[in-house]
Formats: structure tokens, sequence, C-alpha cells
């Protein structure tokens, strides 16, 4: 499903270039789920940004569901984005002129895989049926949680990348709110490749990986 | 303490130098605008007082000869039996250079030429001995002026009006070569007079006191009712500036009291930081303005001096008027705009959330507030329209309607795109009408300023048209004889008849007497009965047998402006000398400022018995027009003046007319243009609260080409939906212009026409502005690169 091969990647700063990632390898096969983790500026969300299309790599090759990456102009890679992958972040990132309904089967509709009942299916199981009509800023920051959640998954997409999704929860909260993940990741048969500081939510994934200063830990 | 928190406020603008830009720009523009306006009007007005200071322009009676001859031999005559006269000699040399002679010993002090501009005890002797003439500088800079007074001495006399010489009579006698006549003869208004007016001699009275001020008055009023709302539409770009720059500092306030600085010293340093802003813009908004000024001025003095004859220079003079005004109308503008950001900042308690509360995003409550003061706006139009009266009456019209609509606006874009979402079928539509909607409350200071734009182009544009199909249909109809001839004396205009009459067709002479119509100054004139009139006359309301009446003396025409400034209608009666008759009909006579009666040639006569006939119209086939002017020209030596043809009188009415609208054009171009600039400032600032909503867009697979793109359309579709509401505000302006303020102010009204290509070219002006406007934005996003967009999604933001 996911090969990262070699990949490295640095940024300009004023004191010159700083590699943020210097080599990382790492795979995941279908259905598998893997929680990465390491400190803050250990290069985990570069990891995810590189996966996703979001940034290109300087050296390495990163493959996704058998389509390398470095083969792909913009085009290709937001195309990429929009059938095969699903993104959640810790900001929940919601679209604010929409509301829940609209969020939730966005970017299945966007993919044009767009399913009525599996989108109600999910909405139910994340306890969002009451709230379809309300725009996000009526909402608290678990329930946005799990629209972006929904959001994610609603195209049924081959792999999930999900960026510190419990970070701006409590921890009652981010416990629920990552056990309806999981189970709806399974359902759905996808992937999962999760960035976490948290080593009690990395423990509930099927593997781990620690970043420290861009390499991964043996 | 001070210099902290101002060091703290000002660090703002270098870390936002476009905002910062914008800020100075609009305000820049909207006091340049003004400034422009105000300068023109305060030169105009300056020349009115001038041409006004010479010999009173009218402002003193005169004796003038019943046979249209005045000599110096009249003139001593008079003197010796004690009637107080001064002697006056008129005339035109070069281009368009007016001599005025006068007799310095004799000249009452009412002319009100002070002393004589510029005249000295040093330099009186050479007046008096003819080797000197007092002129503007501007005039005597001209070099047709300095060719025309070779080998005079000359003293620049600034109060004097442009391109008039004043002179000792005997001097100016000889640059005119009219050796011993005399134009008037001016009479002491503080010496009262021996006796009647001696036979041969007729009183002309003083009738235009202050005349050109109150005839010009409309046409600055409108001037200036354009240049403040281009004001108010410049103002809208720095109210947006300061919106944002007072939401962006939120934090920033927040911290400064946190840490100690009260609110009335926080408010302080920022109205201080305003102030000095506001200083910056308004000195280069004044120096902006000049320069707009010196652009329209030549057309105004054209427009001016082809309406009102009013001596208006094409030469801008700084003054401390307009540019104390213009800084202080910046002042004012910035207090306006700002005042809503200092209100907050005065209730922000001091543990207010430091996140930006998008201020793009303001509350649904506040649009609705803002829709409801819309609505009594227009409602008090409507209240306006219904129970005003007045010049002032239909201005409020108009503010009532442009502001009541603008406020208005934001609310019903709100509806239209809230059924647009629920319309849509896409995802992708409903998502395009959806954020569009979210961009709303950010736009809709800049949409309400091109509203205010695009109606004011449709209404002026609505208007000038109108203007043009009546005007060159009317004068078709007044214009109908196809050659006019302006003879110098009765003898001279009864040797003219005569060689005319077995040449032309028809000799209709234009008699004209100056008399009080319904107690203002006004015209009488005298008509012959001929099929010219009964024919081509616009009439605009008439009786019957109209022509038959006036021709029998049993009944007068009046023109438009007498009729409404009177309130006159058919069968009203109208006093007039010698006897008051019934009103038989009434005629258009657009752009001129008076009212005006016509009756019958025997009834004038009768009336008027010491009026002349020195000007004819001419009925003859067209064909022989170039024969017949060519051997009359030859035959009695006339002047380029004395003989006019049809087409160069139409040539020159619709000349002054195209004039008087291109500054009308001019301003509307420079409003729309700010408009678009008040958008563009408004996108750009906006551009970056936009990324986290379109970030997360981009993420699931939308490019940056393509997320752009729909940015550039939804400008697009807000600056066309803006010019949907504006078309029919545009119209109504139109006709309140037509049917209200140009009644009141010029006393005639205009049948509105609606041009539908006027329609079209708004729409292409609301895509243009809001093309323009959206590209940069656009293409700023386009060109993002992807680690300011992924920023958008770090855990740390």
């Amino acid at each position: 499903m996911l090969n990262l091969t070699e990949v490295r990647k640095s940024y300009p700063t004023a004191e010159g270039r700083v590699e943020v990632l210097g080599g990382v390898s790492l795979s995941l096969v279908a259905g598998e789920s893997l929680a990465l983790t390491g400190e803050s500026g250990s290069g985990k969300s570069t990891v995810l940004h590189l996966i996703a299309g979001l940034d290109a790599v300087d050296g390495g090759e990163i493959v996704v569901a058998g389509q390398a990456l470095s083969g792909l102009g913009d085009a290709g890679r937001a195309a990429l984005r929009r059938d095969r992958i699903g993104l959640v972040f810790q900001q929940f990132n919601l679209i604010p002129s929409l509301d829940v309904a609209a969020n939730l089967s966005f970017q299945a509709r966007l993919a044009g895989r767009h399913d009525r009942d599996w989108t109600a299916q999910l909405a139910e199981a994340l306890g969002l049926a009451p709230l379809l009509a309300r725009y996000p800023e009526q909402l608290s920051g678990g329930q946005q949680q799990r629209v972006a959640i929904g959001r994610a998954l609603a195209p049924r997409p081959a792999l999930i990348l999900a960026d510190e999704p419990t970070g701006n929860l409590d921890e009652g909260s981010s416990d629920a709110v990552m056990a309806l993940m999981l189970a709806l990741v399974t359902k759905a048969g996808a992937s999962l490749l999760m960035v976490t500081h948290s080593e009690r939510l990395a423990a509930r994934l099927d593997r781990r990986l620690q970043l420290r200063s861009g390499r991964i830990q043996p | 303490m001070i210099g902290a928190g101002l060091q703290a406020l000002v660090s703002h603008w270098r870390r936002h130098p476009l905002q910062l830009a914008m800020l100075l720009l609009g305000l820049a523009v909207a006091t340049a605008l003004w400034t422009g306006v105000q300068a023109i009007n305060a030169e105009a007005r300056a020349a009115y007082d001038r041409a006004a200071s010479v010999l009173g322009q009218d402002r003193l009676d005169r004796l003038v000869a019943s046979d249209g001859t005045l000599t110096v031999a009249d003139f001593v005559a008079l003197r010796r039996v004690g009637w107080p006269v001064s002697p006056v000699l008129e005339g035109r040399i070069a281009r368009d250079l007016q001599v005025i002679g006068v007799e310095p010993l004799t000249l009452p002090r009412g002319a009100a030429m002070p002393g004589l501009p510029g005249l000295g005890a040093d330099t009186l002797p050479a007046f008096l001995a003819g080797t000197l003439v007092l002129a503007a500088p501007e005039t005597l800079a001209r070099p047709e002026v300095a060719t025309a007074l070779a080998g005079l001495a000359t003293t620049p006399s600034p109060d004097l009006p442009p391109m008039t010489l004043v002179a000792d009579i005997a001097l100016a006698e000889r640059l005119l070569n009219t050796p011993g006549q005399i134009t008037a003869l001016i009479l002491d208004p503080d010496r009262t007079l021996p006796g009647p007016v001696p036979k041969g001699f007729a009183l002309k009275p003083a009738t235009r006191d202050a005349g050109l001020a109150r005839l010009t008055e409309s046409f600055h009023l409108n001037l200036t009712a354009f240049g403040f709302l281009a004001f108010a539409v410049g103002i809208f770009i720095t109210h947006a500036a300061i919106g944002m720059a007072f939401e962006q500092r939120r934090p920033m306030i927040r911290t400064l009291r946190a840490l100690g600085m009260s609110v009335g010293m926080l408010c302080g340093l920022v109205l201080a930081e305003m102030l000095v802003l506001a200083l910056i813009a308004g000195v280069i908004g004044v120096a902006l303005g000049y320069g707009v000024a010196a652009a329209l001025l030549p057309d105004v003095a054209a427009t001016l001096g082809g309406l009102y004859d009013a001596p208006v220079p094409g030469q801008l003079t700084l003054r401390a008027s307009w540019v104390l005004a213009g800084v202080g109308m910046a002042l004012a503008g910035t207090l306006i705009a700002a005042g809503q950001g200092l209100v907050q900042v005065w209730r922000m308690p001091p543990l207010a959330s430091a996140r930006p509360r998008a201020w793009a995003m303001a509350g649904a409550g506040a649009a609705k507030a803002q829709a409801l003061a819309g609505l009594g706006l227009l409602a008090m139009a409507g209240l306006a329209l219904g129970f005003g009266a007045g010049l002032p009456a239909g201005f409020a019209v108009l503010a009532g309607l442009l502001l009541g609509t603008a406020l208005v606006l934001p609310w019903l874009l709100g509806l239209t795109l809230a059924l647009a979402v629920r319309r849509s079928k896409g995802v992708m539509a409903q998502w395009f009408w959806a954020d569009t909607r979210q961009q709303l409350p950010g736009l809709s200071l800049a949409l309400m300023a091109l509203l205010l734009a695009l109606a004011a182009n449709t209404g002026v544009g609505t208007m000038v048209g109108s203007f043009r199909a009546t005007f060159t249909g009317w004068l078709d109809q007044r214009l109908a004889s196809e050659l006019y001839v302006y003879a110098e004396t009765p003898a001279e205009a009864a040797a003219i008849t005569d060689w005319l009459r077995p040449r032309v067709d028809a000799i209709l002479p234009i008699t004209l007497a100056q008399s009080p119509l319904a107690g203002q100054p006004g015209e009488v004139y005298g008509i012959v009965d001929h099929a010219t009139y009964r024919d081509n006359w616009p009439l605009l309301q008439s009786s019957p047998a109209v022509w038959d009446e006036v021709a029998k003396g049993k009944g007068v025409l009046i023109n438009e402006q007498l009729s409404r400034r009177a309130d006159l209608g058919l069968g009203s009666v109208l006093n007039l000398p010698g006897g008051a008759l019934p009103v038989v009909g009434v005629f258009s006579d657009y752009g001129n400022p008076l009212p005006q009666a016509i009756v019958g040639m025997a009834s004038f006569q009768a009336r008027f018995p010491q009026a002349e006939a020195l000007r004819f119209a001419l009925r003859l086939p067209p064909a022989k027009v170039a024969d017949i002017s060519t051997a009359l020209r030859a035959e009695f030596a006339l002047a380029e003046g004395a003989l006019v043809d049809q087409a160069a009188v139409k040539a020159f009415s619709l000349q002054v007319f195209e004039r008087t609208f291109a500054v009308t054009g001019a301003l509307n171009a420079l409003t729309l243009g700010v408009a678009g600039l008040a958008m563009l400032a408004n996108l750009l600032t906006l551009s970056a609260l936009r990324l986290p909503q379109l970030a997360p867009v981009w993420a699931m697979g939308l490019t940056q080409t393509r997320l752009a793109a729909l940015d550039f359309a939804r400008t697009l579709v807000l600056a066309l939906l803006t010019a949907v509401v504006a078309l029919p505000l545009g119209l109504a302006l139109a006709w309140v212009l037509l049917a209200v303020v140009n009644v009141e102010a010029f006393g005639w009204r205009l049948p509105m026409q609606v041009f539908p290509g006027d329609a079209v070219r708004q729409f292409a002006m609301a895509a243009v502005a809001g093309g323009v406007a959206g590209l940069w934005p656009a293409l700023q996003l386009m060109r993002r690169r992807p680690a300011d967009l992924l920023r958008v999604f770090a855990n740390e933001r």
C-alpha cells in the first residue's frame, strides 16, 4: 500500500538549509495501521505531507497504492489525494462555509464516490446524525474532529493519514474518537498511518515506528 | 510607556506594508478626487468674482444709445448737463482678447474695479497717457497677447479676469480702431440723476447681480456631489484597511492592556497614529487632487464659458482654501473609517479572546441591522421625493437612494447566494456558492463601493444619453433656420434685409427685450407669424390655436423654466410691460438659464417700441447657404461672428454639451477605478485569512490552479451580482437626476430614455473591475508555495 525509500527533505531557513528528514524508509501493507511517533520537530508531519503529495521530496521515493509520487505532476498528486487518501488533521480543518452534512460528504463527492448509505452509517457511528445541519463553528472540538474523521473515511480511501488527530481533545474525548476511528478504518478496509506523540495512543495501532532527528529509529 | 506602545502599534505596519499602502492609497485617492473638485470650484468662483469686479459687469446701471451708437460727443454733452456718466469702450482684438477702455477720472467708485487694480501713483500717468495697459499675469504670458500689445508697457493685475485688458479709453480706441466711439456710459450709483433719461438714450438697468455665481451654482453642486461620491468610495478602502488592521492587532492590544496600558492611553495612541497617517495621506491626496483639477479644468472652463459665458481660466492656482479643506477631509474621513475600530478597542475587555474574531465574518445580526438602516434610508428617500422641495430635497433623494441600496446590498447578495447554495447540485458548485457567501461580509464594503460607482456610471450615462437624444432633436427644431445674421446698427440691419429680401425665402427678425418675468430677470422675444415656428417650435404644452393667438397678440408663449419657477401653465396670466397676456403654450428651452417669453411681433413692438431688430433668422434652400453667406459678407464686410449658419451653431452647442459631460465622465471613470481598487485592497487583505479555508480543499485534491480559478470566478460573480443591483439603482438615479435635480437646478425636465447598450456596458465594467481586482489575489494563490498552505495544518500554528 505504501512504501517510502530513503526519503529526504530539507527546508531553507535564515541559517541555511535545515534537514528535516535524512533518509526515511518505511512501508505499510493494506489494512495495516502504523503509528509514527517522535518529539516535536522530529519530522513526523513532514512525512505525512510528503506521502499526501502536499510537498515534494528532495530525494528518495514514495509509492502510494502502486503509484510513484515522483512521476506525478501537481494535478496527478491532487487526483491521488482525492481518490486514494483520506486526511485527518489536528486542527480539524473543516470547511466553515458548509454544514456538517456537506463537510462529511465533501471529499467523497469530489472523488465521485459518494455513497449515501455509507456516509449515513459514518454519521450515525460518529454520533453526528443530530448535528448534520449545524456549521463547524457551532460544534465542539471533539465533534469537529469526528466530522473530520468521517470526511476522510467517506470516500473509502485506501490510505488514511492522520496527523495528531486527537491532539486538540481532552483524554476522554481522545480515547473515544480514537476508538471510533480505528473501528471505522477497519470497517472501511483502509490502511492507517497516524502521527502522534502519545505513546498511549500509538500502542493501540498494529505497529509503531519512532522518528528522531529525521530518521527512523531501529 | 507611550514610546513602547507606539513602537508596538507601528510595528504592525512594518509587517503589513501592503495594508499600509492600501490605507494610504484609499485615503489619498479619496482626498484627491474631493480636492480636485473643490479646486475646480474654487478656481471658477474666483473667476466669477474677478469678472464681477470689472466695471461691475452689469452691476451698475448704464446709459445706452437708442440707435446703438454712442460717441465721445454724447459723453461730453451729458457731462455738461450734469449726468454722472463715465465712458466705457469694449471690444475684442486678437483672438478672444477683450479690451475695456475706461476714463479713470470719471469712473465711479462703484465700478468696483478695486481702484483700477495694479495701478499706483507711479503708473497712473502712463495709464492716462495711453502707454500702459493692465491685464492678469496669465493673460500677459500668452504669446498672442504679447504680439497685440507690442510697444506698450504692461502692469500685471491678478484681480482681472483672463483675456481681459483694461486701458485708458483713448488707447482702447486705438487698439480697437474705433475712433470716437463708446460702448456704454456707466452711471455713478452714488450720485442722483439730474432728470429723466434724455431723448436718444435708454437706461439699461443692472440685472445680473452675482448672476454667474447663481447660474453656475447647479453645475458646481453637481461636481461637488460627484466629488463627495468619489470620496465616499475612497473611504470604503480606508475603512477596509483600518478594520483589518484593528482586527489583526487584537492580540497585541490585549497584551498591551495586560501589561498595564490604560484603555484611554491605548485609544489615544491609536488615534494619534491614525491622524498621522491621515495627514500623510491627506498631503499626498491634495497633491494628486491638484493634478486631477489641472487635468479637468480646461474642460470645465470650456463648459462654463460655453454655457454661461463665464470666464474661467484654464490654469489652476494653488489656494489655501481647498488645500486645507482637502487635508481636513482626509482627517475627517480617517476618523469616520477608524471610529468603529476605536470603539471596539475602547470596549474590549483585557481578557478578550486574543484570536482574531474573524472580522471578515461579521455576524448575521450586524448584516440585518445594516439592511434595516438601508431600508430606513430608502424610506427617507421616498419621503423626500414625495414631500420635499428644492435642490436639497433632490440631493436627499439621491443620497438616500444610493446609501440605502448600498447598505441593503450585502443582505440582498446573502439571500441570493443562500438560494444558490440550496439550488446547487454538484459538490463543487455547492462549495463555490457557500464559500462565496462566506466571503461576503469581508468584501461587502468593496462591493458597496462598486455598487455606488456602477450606479453612478449608469445613472449619469442614462442622463447624458437622454440629454443627447433630446438635445439634438431639440436643436433641429429650434435651429430650423438655415442662417443667422447679426447687424451692428439698425441702419445696417435695414440695408441687409433689403439686400436679402429677393435672395432668400424668408427673413425672420429676432427681436429681444430685457424684462422682468414673474419677478425674475428675463427676456421677451417678438416673432413674426411664419411656418418655421408653426412647424418646428418645440412646444411641451399648447392651446389648440396657439400660433394664431400669438400672432394676434392674444397670447404668450413661455419657456419651461418660467413655467416651472412661476408655476404658470396654459391659461395662466403673465404680466408683461404693456399689459398681461394669457399663456397659450410652453416650450422647451434647454440650456437657457433665464425665463423667456415670446409674443407676436406687433404685440412686441407695441410693448417695447425702443427694441431694435438687429438679428435675423433666414430661410433659404440649404444649397444656397454657402453662396449667400459669401456674398453677404462681401457686400457688408461682416465680421466673423455676424453671420452664423445652422450647422455651426449646432456644432458649437453640441461641443459645449460634450465637454460638459466629459468632466462628469472623467469623474465617473475615476470613481469606478477607486471602487476596483477597494475590491483589490479587500481581496488582498483577506487573502491571508482565506488560507485556512482553502488549504483543506487543496489537501483533499483540488489543484492550486483550480482553486485560483475558482477564487477569480468568485470575485467576478460577486461583481456581476452587484451590477445586477446597480442597474436598477442607476436607472433610478438617472430618473431622479432628470426628473428632480435637473428640474430644480435648471428649470427644465428631459424625457428619460433607457439604452440597452448601457446595461451591457455596465456589466462589462463590473466584469473588468472584478476581473482586474480578482486577478492579482488569484495569481498569488496559484503561486503560493505549498509550505504556506501546509502551515495551515501545522499543529503548533
